[in-house]
Order: structure tokens, then C-alpha cells, then sequence
């Protein structure tokens, strides 16, 4: 087990491009994006909602968006590190590989879907499948999750400050999971598990990366019973 | 498959604007439904007028001038009842102080074939195919006066790309009804209703859900229960927009797949199925922004 | 004695195997049972009306441009036959790098399946179609911008509208590192995709890869056929570049055998379907249409072609020209229950074949150099039955085949296909709503 993670960002470096999607177009922003190196710093302005900010992010850079974001905020960043001061929309951070992305206010449905790594930070709440199919990133919500949040979840660590919805962690594979509030209902083959000291210290690591000073005695959590890992008659009716 | 925009203005005084706000957020939601697109506008002055019933007839051009339908409809209404008709864009509106039903009855003998797209006291329904943003200009939204209002553009799953496949579905007296998703269980749902007496105008899946929640109405239902007893009965994924008279309530279905937000300030609450739609709207930095939950029934009234 | 036609040996089995085990069966391949298919379809020669091409002497085109619609950089593939998408997981690695080198030998393209991009098939793979699936198994960005395509799938011809299970046999060390899955676990895959839903969303998801890899890469959308028409439409609607159809004989790793020969249609009635779409649209050949599901032949292929694909793809029909089912092995067959020809419970990780295992043992039988020159000999084969058939046909390249080429020899696929039964000049079912 690991408690290493990465951190939200500090502010952004010296030298920042600045596009106002007002006036310039995505394609223009992810061009840019996507020729930078290392230490670069972009700012965002007027997003307006619009879709695929800052998409495939492969290097080191900082990203600043602010406003609300529309579908697939810095998907499959790689490396990067994207603040969106706002809202985020459906799939933030999707398929994430490394580097961090951060919302003040409230994700969409899906955030950090399929995401492999890096760190997703929610300052408000995510709604509907938080973290389905995760393969291996951390999020961090400060307020509640929605239905079917980490459904299929594959590895990796899901906290939640606030409460869940219904069905959380169906199906869940290795991914762990630990929330503060209430959950409404467990999905097929999720559990609630003992928290043990390493989990406690692995939670206090996860809260402290995303800026955040809960008490990690206050959560529970939650992962698989392994009993759908392989077919069983008696278990049919989860399928 | 579509776009939903709609707003509820509750402060009196943005309501002369109502058409250049649902105009910046239809823009935006476009790219979800190229095909088609529709139109629902209450309280207009210029298109209804209190104590009178309004039809909203498919087509600017029924193949009779507007004075000739005047003349049979004169012929057709209680004496001294004169009917009024205006062509606006793509949609004809045919006015007159009886209640809707009897102004459809007259209608469908004046002018056989004519397709009631919308009807009531309140409400304009205007639709038709093309570019979602030169259907709204054909029929002049952006200088409309609207107390609430709902934009729909279409992309056509199954059934045609018409001016009748168009949403809002309007089929009951100022009731109209948007979606965006897919009934799976729809046909037999028509089936049922159709044993039941109900007649239909399309083949469109969403007709269907309108004509359900309509005919739930008049069983003495609420709108809120109409729209419980619809996800009792109606199957599949769908984001729903209705409005009444005064009301407007938004659902989902319990998977909620597909996409809703829902702004709200003192002055106005909106939803779309993006934000980027309500991105432009008066003091939306200060709104509260919220996904509607799945099967919770969400209802504003005027 | 006379068996029961409604009840015979292979659902008294069935019944008995059901009250056994208490799970519906899951197995690879596709349909085993008969639907109306090409062989159904028989071409018209030229005589005196027509003028035929001299085989091998006069030219008779197979080259292919895939997904010019949007991106920078479309496919140029040599031949229309391409290989369809199998996992690394479902099949060995040496399996996949022998479809890469066989491809690549003539000239056309690979697809990778749900489990990511091994370095082998990306290395002998000149063209390499990447699956965007709705597990994102081993889905990492720096293989998108490898990947010379990219393949959105929605659902394949086997199972339209379902997942998939890949039983823990095959979840071996290498392929569930790859997948993110504990070793050895039954994994079960989704069957929508986790962050979008329907065709609107999809126009979103799509603008979004483009935008990741800069607007080069094609982009397909597959879709296993069972509404051809609509779904053919919103793809197109959706921005793709290609459209993929995979009719209901297609293969699969493993899927519950109710779906494999009870959902979908078949190959042969989605042609038609797909193409009135791209015709009504203005985009019949400029968004370019695969189809797959039981091309075994060059006639298939021409067959395809001839009702209006701009490339077909094959899946077992390259594992079966790899050593899949060969008779070599009958005493192992034997001891799986199975037989050569039967392909009956080989998913379970046991390929005697070396092709469909992760067993290291027998994965080694299977030679990568030598398995790929028998795959391009018989991409060869089906490209030059292709071209004997089209040059009788009297045309200077396969895409000038068409529907006016064909009869049929049942009333079936003749309405199916929407060609005329031979004879006649009639089509059955034309009178009605046509899709």
C-alpha cells in the first residue's frame, strides 16, 4: 500500500499565456497546451463552459481556468496541473494518467472516470459516477458524491468529505474507498472494512494533498468483498 | 438526442428580454441537435391574448391566406366570436375567445391537415426544421417578452427530422413537454394510450410521454405526480422539461445519463443540458448551480 | 428413433448444462446457427452486355483511403481487407504481432482490442487502429498518439447493447497488469461508457479525442448491428470518419451465447441499411463504411463491397488462417471436449493452437514471424478472389462494385439485401417503410 501522492499546485510560474476564449478558440488553447514544456503557465479566461479545456496535457505545465468548465476538462492530463475556479462538467479529468487537477466549486457526472493517476481534487460536490472505472487516481471531494460513484472501480482512492448516493462502489475491484458522511446504499459486492492504522495514515496523506484538515478518524471505509472476483451460483443475482 | 434551454423569469422586469436570453442559450446548445428545433414562449402579448384560446399550427403557409381561414372559421365559431390569424415565421396562430378544444375542433374543419403544434391561453409553441438558430430567427425570438420559455434542438434518433418531430410536444392546454434521451418501452406505452382513446399526432417517442402526462392531468393528477406515474411507466433514459401555465419541473430518469443543470437566482431559474448554456445569463456568477438528482421531481411555479 | 426438433442434443445439453452449473454459458466466436448470408448472393458476370477485365494484366484497384472526412492524416491502406479488433488478453501476444506483421505485409491495417496497445503489435503494426472501449483497459494517451486511428466501439456484431466477460483463466500476470484487474479474476466489462451516453454526448467525446490528438487521427465509430440505419446516421452526425458495422455473425472473446445467437442481425441485411444512411446523409463514400462479421472469402468481400463497404475486416477468419482449429491438435481438442471445427470451450484459455491463451506454454506454438505470412498469404488470397470477381465484373477497382452486381438465390437475402432475386426483377420488401 502506498500513501504517496501528489499535491494540488502552487501558484502559477512567472511567464503565463493567457487565452480568452472569448476571443480565441479551444483549438488554438489545446495547440498551445500540447507544444509546451515543462514549467510553462497558461491562464484561461471566460470559459464559458465550453468542452475539452486543456485536453492531453503531456508535460509539466500549469493551467488556470477561470470559470466553469464544460464536458472533459483537462482530459487525460498527463503531468499537468490545471486549477479550474469553478465548476467543472461531465468527465473532469478523465482517463488522467499524472499531475493534479483541482475544482473549487461543484464536477459533473464521471469526474476522473478511468482515470490511471495523478490527483482530483473537488472542493464542492460531484455528482453521478464519481470515479467509475478508475484505474488508479486518487480524488478527493470536499462535499457529496451521486449515484453510482465508483462503480467498476478498479484501483486507487476515492474520499469523500461529505455523503454519498446510492449504489457506491458497485462491482468495485481493488479501489478503496472512505467517506465522511452517509452513504445511501452500498452497491452489489461493496463493503464497509476496518480502518486500520495504515488506511487512517494513508487518508491523513490523501486530505493534506488536497489542502484539507478533516479529522481522518471521522471516515469510513469501504472496498470490495471479492465475492463477484470469480462465479458463483450463489451469487447470480448481483449479475 | 438533443439540447434542452429553458427559463422561468420570475422578476417582472427581465421578462422583455426573454427572447435575447433563450436565444444567447439555445446557441449553445446547437451542436446537440442540428436537425430541428422548437420553440415554447409564454405570456407574449404579441402572439396570445388573455381570455382568448391560441393554436400554434405547423407552418407559415397552410396553403390558405390568413384572411380565408378568418372566413371559415367565422362560419364555424359561436356567433359573434371573430378569430384572429397570424403567421409568425414558420407557424400560424389562429386566436379567438372559445376554449381551446372548441378552436381545434373548428380548426381541423377549416383547415384538414393542419398539425396543432401548440395550444392554450399562454403559451406559442413555434417549430420547424433546420438550423436551430435561423428557425429562432425566422420567428423573431430574440425581440420576444416571455414570463417562461423552453428551446429544444433535435437530433432525430428513430423518427424523422420534421417539423412535427420537433420538440416541444404541446398536447394538452399549455402544457409542453422537451426530452432528451430515449424511451425504450414507448410503443407499447402508445399502445396502451391509444386503447385508451388518446390520438396521436407523430411517431416520435417523446409525443408519447407528452400525450402520457396529459392524459395523467386529466385523471386529476398534479404535474409532480404525472411526472412520478411517467417513471413508473415509461422505460429508458430521458431528461424531461415541463411546463404548465405558471410552472415549469425538470426529471431525469434514475440511471441520469443524460445531462441537466439547473441555475437559480431570485430573478430567474433556468436548465440545460450544458452549462455553457446558461454561461451568459444576468448574475449566474452568483446563481446556485446544481445537477438535478436522479427521479426527483424538480418544479418551479410563477 | 427421431430426435426432437425442438428439443435436440444441443439444447437437451444445454438445459442439462444450465441445471448443472447455474450460469448461462459463456463462450467465444459468433453465431453458430444459419442466417441468410453472402453465400446467398451470386454475382453477374459480364458476357456481351458488359465487357470484362483480363485478369492479372489489366489493372483492377484495392487501395483504400479511411477517414478523410476530418483528420489531417487519413489511412492509406494497399488492400480493403483489414483486421478487425481482437484483445491482447483474448488472444496470445504472439497472436497479435503475427495479425501486425501479416497486415502490414500487404499493406493494410490492425486494430487493437479491449486491453490496450502491446508494444509488439505497435511495432509490427504499420497501420494500428486503437479501440476506445468502454473499459479504457491499458487506454493511455501517449498510445493514442501512437495509434494511426482511433476505433470509438459502442457494441460489436455479437452482442449489441452488452458487455463482455473475460474468465480468469485468461487474466493472467501481463494482462491484468495491462487492465488494472487482480490476477486471475472474472473480468466483467461494461456496456456503455462510463463518461458518455447517446449520440449527442458522443459528438462531445469525439471533439474531445480529436482535440487530444490535434485533429490527425481518423476517428471510427463501430457499432454492432442491430439498427444499422439510425445508428449509421448518428455516427455520421456524431463527426465520425469512419463507420464500422459489425453484423451479428461477428466474433467475440466471450460473451453469454444467448446474446451471441439471439441479439442482432445479420451481415448481410446491415449493409444495406448502413449504406441508405450514408446515401440519404450525401456522405456514401466520404465517410467510409467497414464491414465485418463472417467475411471468410474474396466473394464475401466483393459481396460487401458490391452492396456498398468501403472496407471490410476480419476476426476469425485470421485466427482460423493462423492455426486456429487446426486438426494438428485433435487429441487436445479431444480433451477439452472439443473438436477441430468446433471452436466449443477453447476460450477457457486452453487454444491448443497457441492463438486464444495466455498460457506461455502454448502461446509459444504459435510462430509471430511464420503466423504472420500465413496471415498476409491469405489477405492476399481474399484481395485476389476480390479482384478476379470484379474485374468479370468489368471494373477497374473494387469500390466500383455495386448492388446492381448482384442477384440473390433466396427470397431471404434477396430482401435482405435488397437485390433482386436471380431471374427476376423482383426485390421483396421494397414496397414497405425501407429501413
Amino acid at each position: 500500500m502506498t500513501t504517496t501522492v501528489d499535491s494540488i499546485p502552487v501558484s502559477a510560474g512567472a511567464e503565463t499565456e493567457v487565452f480568452d476564449l472569448k476571443i480565441d478558440d479551444v483549438r488554438t488553447l489545446n495547440r498551445a497546451i500540447h507544444q509546451a514544456s515543462d514549467g510553462q503557465s497558461f491562464t484561461v479566461d471566460n470559459p464559458g463552459g465550453k468542452h475539452s479545456l486543456a485536453v492531453g496535457i503531456n508535460a509539466g505545465i500549469d493551467v488556470e481556468i477561470n470559470g466553469h468548465a464544460g464536458y472533459y476538462a483537462a482530459g487525460m492530463n498527463q503531468g499537468g496541473r490545471v486549477t479550474i475556479l469553478g465548476n467543472a462538467g461531465v468527465g473532469v479529468a478523465e482517463n488522467m494518467m499524472s499531475g493534479t487537477v483541482h475544482v473549487t466549486g461543484d464536477a459533473s457526472q464521471s469526474a476522473g472516470a478511468t482515470a490511471h493517476g495523478g490527483l482530483l481534487v473537488i472542493d464542492g460536490n460531484a455528482s453521478a459516477r464519481c470515479g467509475i472505472s478508475m484505474k488508479g487516481v486518487d480524488i478527493v471531494v470536499g462535499g457529496s458524491i451521486g449515484h453510482m460513484s465508483a462503480f467498476m472501480a478498479q484501483a486507487g482512492r476515492l474520499v469523500v468529505c461529505g455523503d454519498a448516493g446510492e449504489a457506491l462502489g458497485d462491482s468495485i475491484y481493488e479501489a478503496r474507498i472512505y467517506v465522511k458522511g452517509t452513504v445511501a446504499s452500498l452497491g452489489a459486492d461493496c463493503i464497509a472494512k476496518e480502518m486500520r492504522p495504515e488506511h487512517l495514515l494513508e487518508l491523513r496523506g490523501l486530505l493534506h494533498a488536497a489542502g484539507r484538515d478533516d479529522d481522518p478518524a471521522g471516515f469510513t471505509r469501504y472496498g470490495s468483498a471479492r465475492t463477484l472476483y470469480n462465479f458463483h451460483v450463489d451469487n447470480s443475482s448481483a449479475y | 438526442m438533443c439540447g434542452i434551454a429553458a427559463l422561468q423569469l420570475r422578476n417582472p422586469e427581465l421578462r422583455p428580454k426573454m427572447g435575447s436570453l433563450l436565444s444567447t442559450m439555445l446557441c449553445e446548445i446547437v451542436d446537440r441537435g442540428p436537425d430541428s428545433a422548437g420553440l415554447a414562449v409564454y405570456d407574449n402579448p404579441a402572439l396570445v391574448t388573455e381570455g382568448q384560446s391560441t393554436l400554434s399550427l405547423l407552418g407559415g403557409d397552410l396553403g390558405l391566406r390568413p384572411a380565408d381561414i378568418d372566413a371559415f372559421l367565422a362560419g364555424l365559431l359561436p356567433e359573434g366570436v371573430e378569430s384572429q390569424v397570424k403567421v409568425v415565421g414558420d407557424t400560424t396562430l389562429v386566436s379567438a375567445e372559445v376554449p381551446a378544444g372548441e378552436l381545434a375542433g373548428a380548426v381541423a374543419r377549416a383547415c384538414p391537415g393542419a398539425v396543432i403544434a401548440g395550444r392554450g391561453g399562454r403559451v406559442t409553441v413555434m417549430k420547424s426544421v433546420g438550423h436551430p438558430m435561423e428557425v429562432a430567427e425566422r420567428h423573431g425570438l430574440g425581440g420576444m417578452y416571455g414570463t417562461q420559455a423552453v428551446s429544444h434542438t433535435r437530433m432525430a434518433t428513430e423518427s424523422a427530422v420534421t417539423a412535427g418531430g420537433s420538440h416541444p410536444f404541446s398536447v394538452a392546454d399549455d402544457l409542453c413537454l422537451v426530452h432528451n434521451g430515449s424511451f425504450s418501452n414507448h410503443a407499447s406505452v402508445r399502445r396502451e394510450l391509444k386503447r385508451l382513446g388518446v390520438e396521436f399526432d407523430s411517431e416520435n417517442d417523446t409525443e408519447v410521454g407528452a400525450r402520457y402526462i396529459a392524459h395523467r392531468l386529466e385523471q386529476g393528477d398534479d404535474l409532480e405526480t404525472a411526472l412520478v406515474n411517467l417513471g413508473q411507466v415509461l422505460d429508458g433514459f430521458y431528461t424531461l422539461v415541463v411546463t404548465t401555465a405558471d410552472s415549469m419541473a425538470v426529471v431525469r430518469d434514475p440511471i441520469a445519463c443524460k445531462p441537466a443543470i439547473i441555475a437559480e437566482t431570485e430573478d430567474w431559474v433556468a436548465m440545460a443540458s450544458e452549462f455553457r448554456a446558461l454561461a451568459e445569463l444576468p448574475g449566474i456568477g452568483n446563481a446556485r448551480i446544481f445537477e438535478p438528482e436522479p427521479g426527483r421531481v424538480y418544479s418551479w411555479s410563477l | 428413433m427421431r430426435e426432437s426438433a425442438t428439443f435436440d442434443r444441443a439444447t437437451i445439453a444445454d438445459i442439462q448444462r444450465a441445471a448443472e452449473t447455474g450460469i448461462y454459458d459463456i463462450r467465444g466466436w459468433g453465431a453458430k446457427r444459419h442466417v441468410p448470408h453472402f453465400d446467398d448472393l451470386l454475382f453477374l458476370g459480364a458476357s456481351m452486355s458488359r465487357y470484362p477485365l483480363e485478369g492479372y494484366r489489366e489493372k483492377c484497384g484495392t487501395d483504400v483511403v479511411l477517414g478523410d472526412r476530418y483528420a489531417s492524416r487519413p489511412l492509406h491502406l494497399d488492400t480493403v481487407v483489414t483486421i478487425a479488433g481482437m484483445s491482447f488478453g483474448a488472444l496470445s501476444a504472439n497472436a497479435k504481432e503475427a495479425l501486425g506483421r501479416g497486415a502490414s505485409e500487404v499493406g493494410t491495417s490492425t486494430t487493437t482490442g479491449d486491453g490496450g496497445m502491446t508494444p509488439e503489435e505497435r511495432g509490427q503494426s504499420r497501420h494500428l487502429v486503437y479501440q476506445y472501449l468502454p473499459s479504457r483497459y491499458g487506454m493511455n494517451p501517449d498510445d493514442l498518439r501512437k495509434a494511426d486511428a482511433i476505433e470509438v466501439v459502442l457494441g460489436q456484431g455479437a452482442k449489441p447493447g452488452g458487455g463482455g466477460m473475460l474468465l480468469g483463466q485468461k487474466i493472467t500476470e501481463r494482462v491484468a497488469g495491462m487492465r488494472t484487474l487482480p490476477v486471475g479474476i472474472d473480468q466483467r466489462s461494461a456496456c456503455r461508457h462510463p463518461d458518455w451516453t447517446g449520440p449527442d454526448d458522443l459528438e462531445i467525446k469525439i471533439a474531445e479525442l480529436r482535440e487530444i490528438t490535434d485533429w490527425e487521427k481518423p476517428i471510427y465509430v463501430k457499432i454492432g448491428a442491430s439498427r444499422p440505419y439510425y445508428d449509421t446516421a448518428l455516427a455520421v452526425k456524431a463527426g465520425a470518419d469512419v463507420v464500422v458495422v459489425d453484423g451479428m455473425q461477428g466474433g467475440t472473446a466471450a460473451t453469454q451465447q444467448v446474446f451471441i445467437e439471439n441479439v442482432g442481425i445479420p451481415t448481410l441485411a446491415a449493409i444495406p441499411q448502413a449504406v441508405q444512411a450514408l446515401q440519404e446523409l450525401g456522405m456514401h463514400r466520404k465517410v467510409q463504411l467497414i464491414v465485418s462479421g463472417g467475411i471468410r472469402t474474396g466473394a464475401d468481400v466483393a459481396k460487401a463491397m458490391a452492396l456498398g463497404a468501403d472496407a471490410v475486416a476480419i476476426g476469425t477468419a485470421a485466427l482460423i488462417a493462423l492455426g486456429d482449429n487446426s486438426p494438428r491438435y485433435a487429441d487436445e481438442y479431444a480433451r477439452l471436449g472439443s473438436a477441430a471445427g468446433f471452436y466449443d470451450d477453447f476460450q477457457d484459455g486452453r487454444d491448443p493452437a497457441g492463438i486464444s491463451t495466455q498460457d506461455p506454454e502454448l502461446a509459444k506454438r504459435l510462430d509471430p514471424v511464420a503466423g504472420g505470412r500465413r496471415i498476409a498469404n491469405y489477405l492476399r488470397v481474399l484481395t485476389m478472389e476480390a479482384q478476379t470477381i470484379a474485374r468479370a465484373c468489368g471494373k477497374a477497382h473494387l469500390r466500383n462494385l455495386e448492388p446492381e452486381d448482384l442477384v440473390a438465390l433466396t427470397v431471404e437475402s434477396a430482401a435482405m439485401a435488397r437485390v433482386p432475386l436471380a431471374g427476376t426483377s423482383w426485390i421483396p420488401g421494397t414496397g414497405g417503410a425501407g429501413c
